[in-house]
């Protein structure tokens, strides 16, 4: 089953991966939402899979009675998908931004912050 | 929106949801439920309300600004974790207390005070953001 | 529902059942307070006007706090507190050691100082966007990052500090901001996501999130768990948070941009930040796989300050020139990591702490001069110097300091980690620290004499005030260099201790398991 959940954690990072080396900041935000995905999926596989069985202790009992499923690894992933929503709002509310500020979404072509042709120092003094 | 039905349902379905909202953060204890999605409840409840009179009723029936209303919010999860240093015990340790009010006991504790700062949180924060994307949507 | 108080189930092994003395809230109050105060200055938005006191106010007693903590931390040994009286490592620790206390009260100086600046360089629609919020929740996740215990939450305050620099980032909303802001935004997510995948994996191998439970596990674990690949991930995702040569590229896209007084925050906390986790990580951690990825890291940290060098070289902004200065201070830290033991890693954190002040106080005077001669390109401007001589004075002081000169703070951790290098028989490191400080004096240097001394083109203007505002957090984080330069026996003392108790972590593994725990 891990291995499974492995080959698929896999497949989402090379996803995301392959959509961040993209020029164009709305394909890096896509891959960006892939990437926190991936990481979530990783997480949950991390903290071993159980099937079926919530780790509720039962009425009347002060400890669980067998094995259950871990909850901790869904408590992180809860953390980190609140986390990454709200950096995924952030940004795609920034790539608009950018887009119609500097009217282009191609990184290649932000160069308002570092211009391409900047003035030489003074060379003498 | 220009629909009569939709106008005249929206006030009684806000302030049904409100209500609802606010019982779901009060069974979140023991229960499903709780501040986060309590206060998901309450801002769909403003954003109906918005969708329906416009964004400045909203404004005006919540009276308070929604970002202060978080920040609020935000205190009050803060105090909650603070009481204890009364009580000697650490950080966020939940305490209670059983007053009586009418002969009914009523449970009450830094828990739900917790709780109600993430309600308040949630309802400001993201109705702070629902409400200026509707006031953009109304452009 | 209540907690049971007559049960048969022995409560002691998983709660705290002792009473938490007002001491130990110490190790909490740093956080609690940024979140309480920014939350009342969220409260109040509509006086702006009481913003800045409050904040001011907020900030002095961080300060306070921190103080007391370091005082406590250095009489009593580590200290920790459990959130809700689980027993760690079930419940989420925050422990303090010398290590997290000294950084927590070098970085409230530095935004005690910045909360100065802003009087002066923050206007009203920048209160009004929410300047001071942002700036006190910054400094509740800079502190949550320097006290916590655990690894998780760790990334937890991470992301708070990331979330309100971004807010930070785009005050203002000017398209040169918002390039920059892409920039910083964009890489940083990755950052934390590659941190957030390393722990993943570090909850894969340990069970367990909390450091000193995984310090104690570590040493079982070793041979029959990939800790190589943890630490590596680790140093690539801090590596990035700290701005470290190859991965440094968006620290000099994005540093110049924003206003004046969140730069010179930025400077001072958010790389250190990430430099304090690898700290954490590599030395108290992973000691032993530090020491295989000892080489890597060094090459690493000796790249990253000739880059840094090379571009403050290359640049003629002034702010740019500092973005890249900072840039190359991490890469002594980096080395002094890579050289370990008590020199390097002291060398390290005193750098650290020194960068802090310094680069802050760089920044201030980037925005004064910027103030003083309507830009911050060095080709326009000149005659600093005859506008405002006591600035002239206070600036050079920083860029001695800041090239490692004595009597300043930036000599000893310098010398510590020249002479750790050589120590180990790493010459060539320890050449590349000297030459980097030497291209660093030759970068501020050029600043100062084209900024400072060349004479006008203009007609002379007469010597222009300043406001105390301005001047007074400047001339405070200059004369603390100059202090430190010059008194340095007990910042040292304390930095050895730090350094030593980071090594054999014993005492921090006392403090947050003081029975032994559960093994």
């Amino acid at each position: 089953m891990e291995a499974w959940f492995a080959l698929l954690v896999g497949i989402f990072f090379t996803v995301a991966v392959y959509l961040m080396l993209s020029k164009f900041i709305i394909r890096v935000l896509l891959g960006v939402a892939v990437l926190g995905n991936a990481v979530n999926l990783l997480i949950f596989t991390g903290g071993r899979l159980t099937r079926d069985v919530p780790p509720v202790i039962t009425a009347g009992a002060d400890a669980l009675g067998g094995p259950a499923a871990n909850a901790l690894p869904q408590a992180l992933i809860l953390t980190a998908i609140v986390i990454s929503f709200s950096f995924f709002a952030f940004l795609l509310v920034l790539a608009w931004r950018a887009y119609e500020d500097l009217s282009t979404d191609n990184t290649d072509e932000m160069r308002v912050a570092e211009p391409v042709k900047e003035p030489m120092p003074p060379l003498g003094y | 929106m220009k629909s009569v039905i939709f106008r005249t349902v929206a006030p009684f379905l806000t302030s049904l949801m409100m209500l609802f909202s606010i019982f779901v953060l009060l069974r979140g204890h023991n229960e499903p439920g709780g501040g986060f999605i309590g206060g998901l409840i309450a801002v769909s409840a403003l954003a109906i309300y918005g969708i329906a009179h416009g964004v400045e009723t909203v404004r005006r029936a919540i009276y308070f600004h929604p970002m202060a209303i978080a920040g609020a919010g935000l205190f009050a999860a803060t105090v909650a974790g603070l009481i204890s240093i009364i009580a000697r015990v650490p950080f966020m340790t939940g305490l209670w207390i059983y007053p009586s009010l009418f002969g009914v006991e009523i449970p009450l504790s830094t828990v739900m005070l917790f709780d109600t700062g993430v309600y308040l949180v949630v309802v400001g924060a993201i109705s702070s953001v629902a409400l200026s994307l509707e006031e953009r949507g109304g452009e | 529902m209540a907690v049971p108080t007559s049960s048969s189930v022995d409560l002691s092994a998983a709660l705290v059942l002792g009473p938490a003395t007002v001491a130990d809230w110490l190790v909490i109050l740093p956080v609690a307070w940024c979140f309480a105060v920014g939350a009342l200055l969220v409260m109040l938005r509509r006086a702006l006007n009481l913003h800045p006191i409050i904040a001011i106010a907020g900030l002095a007693g961080l300060v306070l706090i921190d103080g007391l903590l370091l005082g406590h931390v250095a009489t009593a040994g580590p200290v920790t507190m459990v959130m809700g009286r689980w027993l760690p490592p079930f419940g989420i620790a925050f422990t303090v050691d010398l290590t997290g206390a000294l950084f927590a009260l070098v970085a409230a100086i530095v935004a005690l100082a910045g909360g100065i600046f802003s009087l002066a360089d923050i206007n009203d629609s920048g209160r009004r966007y929410g300047f001071y919020p942002f700036l006190m929740l910054l400094m509740a996740g800079v502190s949550g990052a320097f006290l916590t215990g655990d690894v998780f939450n760790l990334y937890v305050w991470f992301e708070v500090l990331l979330i309100s620099s971004f807010g930070l980032l785009v005050l203002g909303s000017e398209p040169e901001q918002i390039d920059g802001t892409v920039k910083y935004g964009f890489l940083n997510l990755v950052a934390t996501t590659l941190f957030l995948v390393a722990t993943g994996y570090l909850y894969a191998v340990f069970g367990t999130l909390n450091m000193a439970d995984i310090a104690r596990k570590a040493q079982g674990l070793r041979g029959s768990a990939p800790l190589m690949t943890l630490t590596a991930l680790y140093v690539l995702a801090f590596g990035m948070k700290a701005a470290a040569f190859p991965v440094n590229f968006w620290l000099p896209a994005s540093y110049h941009t924003p206003r004046v007084v969140v730069s010179a925050l930025f400077a001072g906390l958010l790389t250190k930040v990430g430099i304090y986790a690898l700290i954490r990580v590599m030395v108290m951690l992973f000691p032993v796989e530090r020491e295989e990825l000892s080489f890597v890291m060094a090459l690493a940290g000796a790249l990253t300050m000739i880059v840094g060098v090379i571009g403050a070289l290359a640049q003629t902004d002034f702010r740019r020139i500092l973005g890249y200065l900072v840039v190359s201070g991490i890469g002594s830290m980096l080395a002094g990591i890579a050289i370990g033991g008590p020199g390097g890693i002291g060398g390290a954190i005193f750098y650290a702490l020194h960068s802090m002040l310094v680069m802050t106080g760089l920044y201030f005077a980037a925005g004064i001069a910027a103030r003083l001669g309507g830009g911050s390109s060095i080709a326009t401007l000149s005659g600093l110097y005859r506008k405002n001589v006591g600035f002239a004075a206070l600036t050079l002081m920083l860029c001695f300091a800041v090239s490692g000169l004595p009597p300043f703070s930036g000599f000893w951790p310098k010398v510590m980690l020249v002479k750790a290098a050589l120590d180990i028989g790493a010459w060539w490191l320890a050449a590349v620290l000297l030459l980097a400080g030497f291209c660093t004096l030759i970068a501020t240097g050029r600043l100062f004499l084209l900024a400072y001394w060349r004479d006008e083109a203009g007609p002379v203007v007469d010597a222009v005030r300043l406001p105390s505002t301005l001047l007074a957090p400047l001339a405070a984080l200059s004369l603390l260099t100059l202090g430190i330069g010059l008194y340095p026996e007990p910042l040292l003392a304390t930095i050895q201790s730090a350094a030593a108790g980071l090594a054999e972590p014993s005492a921090y593994l006392n403090s947050v398991f003081p029975a032994g725990g559960l093994q």
